[in-house]
């Protein structure tokens, strides 16, 4: 790290960038790419949900996230809205997994749906990260290296589920946090994790993506009075580990529907590389923002061994 | 494999009588040889035991296949169950938890599950799903209560776990001026 500058290091960041993504089309151009035959997947069930939020709690326990705002068996959180009433409460850095609740014509209960990643086939979070901080692992979970993350927030724009948060509380350091499967504490070793075995209507099943896709579709044929006849996230944006059965329409319960079917990534590569500006500028930016912003961690006598990974 | 009724009957009551004593479900008195009260315990822990009475929702269900299915070989009301078992006779299990597991999604009860081709209940919901997708259906259909806390009073552990100190803390407010 001595002898490279901080200009000339954010100017490296910049060709790599450009390199990696250059690269990274080549790579995963493939759409018929269905997930890992031994990934686990979860059949959320929205017609069960009653909108306890005892998954979040969960979440919130598993994850040692800090004390909300309001208990979690408070259910006011559901009338608070944003952005002019449009917008129902999101995911962030606090909170990996929300609950939110919708009014849907036809439908005398109201209906729950809960939010957290949906664990892609071939995440475009993934992707777009140019400095491959996200990793698809065999057991289906999307999870990512904090210690790589520069911050760039490529991926919040790549998600077409807007789920990773940025945690623009720190202002030092900052990193995308997002639900990772609870996949270091509980899926390596076999066990569903926190918010599926918290649920108490099993909204959420867990098992093999390849069985849940089988018992969705029974579920659909032997219910069709129940269900809407699409399992969402079977094949939307190249497929997801979570997938969704409802009652009614998905655009009611904020779910979108425009999605196309192929991965998100062979779009955006193409995407990119027409803009050159967005590719390079962007995370060279934030990446200085970072080191900047590290800097200063290293003068205020924190560790810090960012760069030195960086360089390598 | 022939087996009289009174053979059937007594290992109904055998099964019964042992599952009182082995699984959460405890029964609390007896009328005739129907239990009145059920202590569901399968949530004890974050809440209280659940007090279930049994004989008040007794008189309240058409038929006991409402709540057991086909195990008592009491008149079949779902269609889709009839199919098969319009004339099943009663079974050893009846309690709940003697089919619905506690642990749907343990790696061993997965690979057991998927990997018989032959059986056909592979949707079959775990025990705490079993009790609240039953309880809670017919619940919303009779306008009978449905909130959490209107049959599990929380523990302290169930506060913590639910993060009742958020209160406390004062920070947030009603949300709706977000
Ligand atoms: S998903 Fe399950 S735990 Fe979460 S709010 Fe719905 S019913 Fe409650």
């Amino acid at each position: 790290m001595k002898g490279i500058t901080r200009r000339k290091f954010i100017l490296a960041g910049m060709w790599g960038a450009t390199a990696v993504i250059m690269n990274g089309k080549a790579a995963h151009g493939k759409a018929d790419f269905e997930g890992y035959p031994e990934g686990m997947g979860v059949l959320v069930d929205l017609t069960r949900c009653v909108g306890c939020r005892t998954c979040e709690a969960a979440c919130n326990n598993e994850q040692n996230l800090p004390v909300p705002d309001r208990p979690f068996y408070d259910q006011s959180v559901f009338d608070e809205v944003h952005h002019d009433g449009k917008q129902k409460r999101r995911t962030d850095e606090n909170a990996y997994t929300v609950v939110n609740r919708y009014d849907a014509e036809g439908s005398e209960e109201a209906v729950y749906r809960k939010i957290q990643c949906n664990h892609c086939n071939e995440p475009a979070c993934l992707t777009s990260c140019f400095v491959s901080a996200y990793t698809k692992t065999k057991e289906g979970a999307v999870i990512y290296n904090p210690k790589a993350c520069v911050g760039c927030r490529n991926c919040m724009i790549a998600c077409p589920f807007r789920i990773p948060a940025y945690t623009y509380s720190k202002a030092l350091n900052p990193v995308i946090k997002k639900c990772i499967f609870c996949y270091d504490t509980r899926l390596v070793n076999g066990q569903p994790p926190a918010c599926i075995e918290a649920c108490p209507m099993e909204v959420l099943t867990f098992g093999h993506r390849d069985d849940l896709i089988k018992i969705a579709h029974e579920r659909i044929r032997m219910h069709p009075d129940v269900y809407i006849d699409h399992l969402y996230g079977e094949r939307e944006v190249g497929g997801t580990a979570w997938m969704y059965l409802s009652g009614v329409p998905f655009e009611q319960v904020g779910i979108d529907t425009t999605l196309q079917k192929d991965p998100i990534l062979s779009n955006a590569s193409e995407f990119l590389s027409n803009v050159p500006v967005v590719l390079a500028v962007w995370p060279a930016l934030f990446m200085g923002f970072h080191l900047l912003a590290t800097g200063d961690n290293r003068e205020s006598g924190e560790e810090n061994h960012e760069p030195e990974r960086k360089e390598e | 494999m022939p087996c009289s009724r009174s053979t059937i009957f007594i290992t109904i009551i055998f099964a019964i009588m042992s599952l009182m004593t082995i699984l959460p479900e405890r029964a609390t008195g007896e009328r005739g040889r129907i239990p009145t009260e059920i202590e569901i315990g399968s949530l004890a822990g974050l809440f209280g035991e659940v007090y279930f009475d049994h004989e008040m929702h007794l008189d309240l269900a058409d038929t006991c296949s409402e709540c057991h299915h086909h195990t008592l070989g009491s008149y079949v009301i779902d269609e889709d169950c009839a199919r098969c078992h319009r004339e099943s006779e009663p079974t050893e299990e009846v309690s709940c938890g003697g089919c619905h597991t506690a642990d749907p999604f343990s790696a061993e009860y997965l690979k057991t599950k998927m990997e018989d081709p032959n059986l056909y209940h592979n949707d079959k919901p775990g025990l705490k799903a079993a009790y609240h997708l039953n309880c809670v259906a017919c619940h919303r259909e009779m306008g009978a209560p449905t909130g959490c806390q209107d049959c599990h009073e929380r523990t302290a552990a169930g506060d913590s776990y639910y993060r009742a100190d958020a209160m406390a803390s004062g920070v947030g407010g009603t949300g709706k001026e977000h």
